[in-house]
């Protein structure tokens, strides 16, 4: 694991809030000489810190009105295959992450929908319907804030 | 509203954020002053908010993650803000969302090790207002984080 200073920490800040600036100004606003930037950026990107990026769209005027998050408990735990439900699972494309999870559910999904008849649809046509499925909880999201973490 | 060539280009956007105008137009089938021409009434509508870099907390020695969900007691009138606010001081915090449902908040808490997170749970978690109820789901394996819309 890499150390990081200060700088490097500034560089994770901006390059989150804006991941498109360019070189020169993310240099401009870190305080670094272009080249000394551009190396700590390649440094962080080959330590695998800053991991590709993320488009911030706006779900609502795109036609996605509702965003649910699932809890899933599988049935029969032993007798379904795993595989076939992980399988299953992640090639519903209003799935949009899955997440094996220890606790009070196996899984947790968050799906998108259009309103929540087509969650409905979803759920029962797709998500139910796979083998294994036991105990579902849902809950619909009504804000979602991302913070920068300890950086 | 969008149309096909709009719903295309954010298509190929999201398959490839990094790519030029001009690589993205042409993969769309478009001229690249059409493409330009889009992208900027999307991001003056606010549709394309931005991108975001996506940092890897497991690289940065962050190796535990936990989905924490809490029943606030809604008898406070404050409940929701109060517990937010106090939420957002917590540096491990990284996400924050707040749900219709059995379960109010949740957050998304990371840790180096499970004593450090043990301590974090102990000195910031417990300690949040208002709290009526806390389970936790710990985080074993991400399947997919496609966050790609199906648009």
């Amino acid at each position: 694991m890499i150390e990081l200073d200060a700088q490097d920490r500034a560089i994770l800040h901006a390059l989150v809030e804006d991941a498109t600036l360019s070189s020169p100004a993310l240099a401009a606003r870190i305080g670094l000489s272009q080249p000394v930037t551009w190396r700590r950026v390649r440094r962080l990107e080959e330590a695998g810190i800053l991991a590709g990026r993320r488009l911030d769209l706006d779900l609502e005027a795109l036609g996605f009105g509702v965003t649910v998050f699932l809890g899933v408990k599988l049935a029969t735990r032993g007798r379904v295959s795993l595989t076939d439900f992980e399988r299953a699972i992640t090639a519903i494309p209003e799935v949009q992450t899955v997440e094996h999870v220890l606790g009070l559910y196996d899984y947790r999904l968050r799906v998108i929908a259009r309103d929540l008849a087509d969650f409905e649809r979803v759920l029962r046509r797709r998500i139910l319907a796979l083998p294994g499925v036991g105990n579902v909880e849902a809950n619909v999201l009504l804000s979602e804030e991302r913070r920068p973490g300890p950086l | 509203m969008l149309d096909d060539t709009d719903r295309r280009l954010l298509r190929q956007l999201q398959n490839d954020p990094v790519a030029t105008v001009q690589a993205l137009a042409a993969r769309a089938g478009v001229s690249a002053r059409l493409a330009a021409r889009r992208f900027d009434r999307m991001r003056g509508e606010g549709i394309l908010r931005g991108q975001r870099a996506r940092i890897d907390w497991r690289a940065m020695g962050y190796s535990v993650e936990v989905s924490l969900r809490f029943t606030l007691e809604k008898t406070a009138p404050d409940a929701f803000d109060s517990f937010i606010a106090a939420a957002r001081e917590v540096p491990e915090v990284v996400e924050i969302q707040t749900f219709l449902g059995r379960v109010d908040v949740r957050l998304g808490v990371i840790a180096r090790t499970l004593p450090h997170y043990h301590e974090i749970y102990r000195s910031r978690i417990v300690t949040l207002p208002h709290i009526a109820d806390i389970e936790s789901l710990m985080h074993v394996a991400t399947l997919k984080t496609a966050e790609r819309l199906p648009l």
